[in-house]
């Protein structure tokens, strides 16, 4: 099975073995793969960029602005609607995207990198000296509604969370690799490779970058807002450049072969950051940071690019493949 | 990408999800599992964080031991030997929000004592609440956290921070100490803005004639104040008043004072004991200076205070006790009494949080600062006395005395109960029990 | 003791409009040229090492902190123990960096990047992206996770009081650091044999390869250059903050926005932009504190937007 079916089959097996797992999983293991879905989906937005040859490293500007979209609707507005929040975070994301987007058109490499993080630490900057919004001490949110459903009990709360954030994740999982499978979303392998060619054969690079830009913008709003009811706390840190790493370095560990590996890569990386603190808080992030050094060096299509060497007709991927890949 | 490998990935996944079957630790019904937060790392842990941890690890150890003099000298919590986790307070309040939820859910821990910045304070208290387990803040000083919010499962077994300003104010008016203006740093956050909107409020009730000339608010934790200074010495204010704390203070103070702003004027500094032993003297002489409470050379005369400053020069020979040590000691006193209520209502089994929580109310004790009650917040906020002084090197005992000391009564410079530290002192602050 | 301060306070307490206005303005000069001259020494390193290696290095921020930690050590081993002449302490500290940048300028070019220079120059970002994880770690795990103070050499050099600001010596002669990093730079780069390899190479890596230049000497000697840079920089700023994890994490933000600012590759640029982004944050947290945290970042994305060259970026040709 394959196409958009097949797509949307898996998804919806994918989303009953999470519900499954979550079930059986212990309480405290719960929240950790509800945050590790809500940012995986950013670096998936990343990686849609990625496929267009751009990174970047401001990321943290969208997900900042759908948590405190989240925040504000609940403080502000009385809104506790798990559904209506995430959207009200996408829409954040979505005028954010549509308004800088145009204006990143233009840039490639790494004055897109460096102009993308220069915007999040202006947002970083501004929310730290506006009090309204909670300045640097941020806001606290509460437990969420789930159409009316107001769980009782934090293992409950947790529960209907983590299955939200799962139903979250899995379609726009599965949004994003019917996109990517499709002619516009294939034209942006094509953006990177060569962008005179592709517009000399009529194509519109602006617009590629431009709809994966609005793409990444909305995952990020959508990622922020489920962030901010799983963590309960939002503070302008949302938007400092280290955190916008966190997910670059999230989307180059999964490479963009595979929608999956932003996901299994996301709840590893939160396992690890969990036990962090009480382990090793001192050599985790170097850790990584090797890692990461490794993964450039020997596959550089990240981790999804083992499943190409999974399947079954060709032994390992061609020339042409893993040359692409880089 | 093929359904096969996507679905296979995707089982995996799952699988690996439900793998972690095992929780991470049991729970034992003999043993007290108390978590300890505080900065292990970062600017604040050489000054605060690891005073603390010495504090709890003294007093924690007593205990355990039996050692304490009466009503204390149960063994551990009423016969529960306590097991202490710490925790590290640094990388921001929503990491903090993650490990206390870690704490309690996958390490099954019984309370959690903790928390020294103001920010992490205001963003777990409420994750806390809504887990229902027992959350006691030791050291952190916003006043907003019971003003601001009513919790069941959430106490605070120190004064907060409107006290520190309201007795600055007192001392200047009690050493006649007359300024024409201020200017004020403070870090820009819930502790920095309440201090100084408590201390401006105070003089401005105690000393009208004084007037604000400049007001900086650099990020907590920047470290470097050159900019600041240069604005300070610009402005020239009679009186310069800080709630700076930790790592920022002293490198504020060792970036100041060659500067020479420290010099003649007035210089406040509402909780900087703490700077004062790794500081030495390089802190200049004649500033005033507050511990939050009547802590390290303010503490009188009392057996458990003397005990306390005892097994403190056991166990950690030439250490100079500040009030992280104090507070560290008062939390885990109060804790204890608490407990030791609830077991003796429930025939002496190890309490649920529920109990402890409905214990914990209005309780009071005598820890080595003098005596606590928990007064305020519908009996989950505590009060105590307070004292300022100046700082005066000391050559021979090669350490920073604390000079022209007064002391302050709990009901003096603490808010009665039912009303906001704001509005009691913009009401010239009625029914202060001043003597 | 009592004061009365009132007494001792000046009578002028409407303030002379005309004076304050040039003290105002005195003081926002000195504290920008003060920020700009170690921001200089930081920045100038990071456009060279861009202008040699095409590498714009995530991981500068973390070799000024390295840079700050050694000499902080050096400094409270040495007044510690009260070794020797107190004016040995600076060229302990500078000592700090140098050593900083022979162990770990080799180190990282060849131990590391060289593994990655065919590859595309987003890709050697991420690469310092690593780099900057790992160095962050391992400072941790060589000095701990607590502040160091570097406070003696600060004090040294005694006061100096300019329009009725106190002042420390020791910032001016940060200020003379700075100039003297900057001449002896820009001399070395235009009027030595090696500077004009180095000129070479930045212009055309492959004539200069074809023409029988070592560039990958070359690229190392950058590299280490760039790493004394920052770590000189880290070096003579540590006696005027706190030591503390974390502040590489801030200096690489206002190393990139002046790099940026300046013109990727360009010594004079950097200069320039550096007394730019000094100017702008002193003049924030003089006359208008809530834009301190942001300012910065605001002119380097309108510089991005509107001349991404920077100001003095080498013209260069487009290969296709």
């Amino acid at each position: 099975m394959t196409g958009v079916v097949g797509t949307l089959a898996a998804a919806a097996i994918a989303y009953a073995a999470l519900a499954l797992a979550g079930y059986a999983a212990p309480n405290w293991l719960v929240p950790v793969a509800t945050l590790a879905f809500s940012k995986g989906l950013v670096a998936l937005g990343i990686v849609a960029l990625m496929r267009g040859g751009l990174v970047s490293f401001g990321q943290g500007t969208f997900y900042c602005a759908g948590a405190y979209a989240a925040g504000m609707a609940m403080r502000s507005f009385g809104i506790s609607d798990a559904t209506l929040l995430v959207a009200l975070g996408a829409i954040a994301g979505l005028i954010l995207g549509l308004i800088i987007g145009p204006l990143l058109a233009g840039y490639r490499g790494i004055f897109f990198a460096t102009l993308t993080l220069a915007l999040s630490m202006i947002v970083y900057g501004i929310l730290n000296k506006t009090y309204s919004l909670g300045g640097s001490d941020g806001l606290n949110l509460h437990a969420p509604s789930f159409f009316g459903y107001h769980p009782a009990g934090s293992e409950s709360a947790g529960y209907a969370l983590f299955l939200f954030t799962g139903l979250v994740t899995v379609i726009a999982a599965a949004l994003c690799r019917v996109h990517f499978d499709s002619v516009r979303g294939l034209l942006s392998h094509a953006a990177r490779d060569n962008e005179i060619r592709v517009e000399y054969l009529g194509a519109s690079v602006r617009w590629v970058n431009g709809i994966n830009f609005v793409i990444a913008a909305v995952l990020g709003g959508v990622g922020g807002a489920l962030s901010a009811l799983s963590l309960g706390h939002i503070d302008p840190d949302f938007a400092f450049w280290t955190t916008s790493g966190e997910f670059v370095f999230l989307a180059i560990l999964s490479g963009y072969v595979s929608v999956t590996a932003v996901f299994i890569a996301a709840i590893l990386v939160e396992l690890v950051r969990s036990f962090s603190s009480q382990y090793f808080p001192n050599t985790w992030q170097g850790a990584l940071g090797i890692f990461l050094l490794l993964i450039i060096l020997f596959l550089p299509g990240g981790l999804g690019s083992l499943s190409l060497r999974l399947r079954p007709i060709r032994a390992k991927p061609s020339r042409a493949e893993s040359e692409n890949l880089k | 990408m093929s359904f096969r490998g996507f679905a296979a990935a995707l089982v995996a996944g799952a699988g690996v999800l439900g793998s972690f079957t095992t929780s991470a630790t049991a729970q034992d019904d003999n043993v007290f599992k108390l978590a300890f937060v505080a900065f292990l790392s970062g600017q604040a842990a050489e000054s605060f964080g690891k005073p603390a941890v010495q504090g709890a690890k003294t007093v924690i150890d007593a205990l355990n031991a039996g050692s304490l003099p009466k009503p204390y000298d149960k063994v551990g919590f009423g016969g529960l030997k306590i097991d202490v986790q710490l925790i590290d307070e640094a990388g921001g309040a929503t990491k903090q929000v993650e490990e206390l939820r870690n704490a309690f859910e996958r390490d099954h821990v019984d309370a959690v004592l903790g928390y020294v910045s103001s920010g992490d304070c205001l963003a777990v208290a409420p994750a806390a609440e809504e887990l229902k387990k027992l959350l006691v803040l030791f050291d952190c000083g916003t006043p907003r956290i019971f003003e601001e919010n009513k919790f069941k499962y959430v106490f605070r077994t120190a004064a907060h921070g409107a006290m520190d300003n309201i007795a600055m104010a007192r001392y200047l008016v009690k050493r006649g100490i007359k300024v024409a203006d201020v200017g004020a740093m403070n870090q820009d956050y819930a502790w920095g803005q309440d201090s100084w909107r408590d201390f401006k409020g105070s003089l401005a009730q105690l000393e009208p004639e004084a007037k604000t000339k400049v007001e900086l608010w650099p990020k907590f934790g920047a470290g470097q104040y050159g900019t600041e200074i240069s604005t300070l010495l610009q402005e020239n204010p009679a009186l310069v008043y800080s709630s700076l704390w930790g790592g920022d203070l002293q490198a504020f103070v060792l970036q100041a004072a060659p500067r020479g702003l420290m010099k003649d004027r007035v210089v406040v500094l509402s909780a900087s004991d703490h700077v004062l032993p790794p500081l030495g003297n390089k802190m200049p002489d004649g500033v005033i200076i507050g511990a939050r409470g009547s802590n390290g050379q303010f503490a009188e005369k009392s057996p458990i205070n003397d005990w306390y400053v005892a097994m403190l020069a056991a166990t950690y020979p030439g250490l100079i006790p500040v009030q992280p040590h104090y507070r560290a000691a008062q939390g885990l006193l109060g804790l204890k009494t608490a407990v030791e209520k609830a077991m003796a209502a429930n025939g002496g089994k190890k309490p649920t949080s529920d109990e402890m929580a409905a214990a914990m109310v209005g309780i009071e004790w005598d820890a080595p600062p003098g005596h606590i009650k928990l007064a305020l917040g519908d009996g989950h906020q505590a009060i105590q006395s307070n004292a300022a002084g100046r700082s005066k090197w000391d050559p021979d005992a090669k350490m920073v005395r604390l000079v022209d000391i007064e002391h302050f009564a709990a009901e003096c410079v603490n808010p009665p109960p039912g009303i906001k530290s704001a509005d009691w002192i913009a009401q010239g602050f009625p029914g202060a029990k001043c003597d | 003791m009592t004061r009365k301060v009132d007494a001792d306070f000046p009578k002028d307490h409407a303030p002379d409009v005309q004076r304050m206005s040039a003290k105002l303005a005195a003081a926002i000069l000195i504290d920008g040229v003060i920020d700009a001259s170690w921001l200089f020494i930081v920045a100038v390193g990071l456009t060279l090492v861009f202008g040699v290696l095409n590498i714009l290095n995530f991981a500068h921020g973390s070799l000024f902190a390295v840079g700050a930690y050694a000499a902080a050590s050096a400094v409270g081993w040495y007044y510690g123990g009260e070794v020797g002449p107190p004016f040995l302490g600076y060229l302990l500290m500078l000592g700090a960096a140098l050593a900083v940048a022979l162990i770990l300028g080799p180190l990282l070019e060849r131990g590391v990047l060289r593994f990655f220079y065919r590859r595309d120059e987003v890709v050697l970002v991420l690469v310092t992206y690593a780099l900057f994880l790992i160095l962050e770690d391992a400072t941790k795990l060589i000095w701990g996770a607590e502040s160091y103070y570097a406070s003696e050499p600060y004090a040294l050099l005694g006061n100096v009081a300019f329009f009725g600001l106190s002042y420390v010596g020791y910032d001016f002669a940060l200020i003379g650091l700075a100039v003297v990093t900057g001449v002896l730079l820009w001399f070395g780069l235009n009027r030595t044999v090696t500077g004009k390899i180095v000129l070479a190479v930045i212009h055309d890596r492959d004539i200069s390869r074809a023409m029988g230049v070592n560039v990958n000497r070359v690229f190392a000697f950058a590299l280490t250059l760039g790493v004394f840079l920052a770590a000189l920089g880290g070096a003579f700023t540590a006696p005027k903050i706190s030591v503390q994890p974390g502040i590489g994490i801030t200096v690489i933000l206002l190393s990139f926005a002046v790099v940026v600012i300046g013109g990727l590759g360009s010594v004079e640029g950097a200069a320039i932009a550096a007394l730019f982004v000094g100017f702008a944050r002193a003049a924030a947290i003089h006359l208008v504190p809530w834009a301190e945290l942001f300012i910065v970042y605001l002119v380097m994305a309108l510089v991005l937007a509107f001349r991404p060259e920077g100001l003095f970026r080498r013209a260069s040709a487009r290969k296709i």
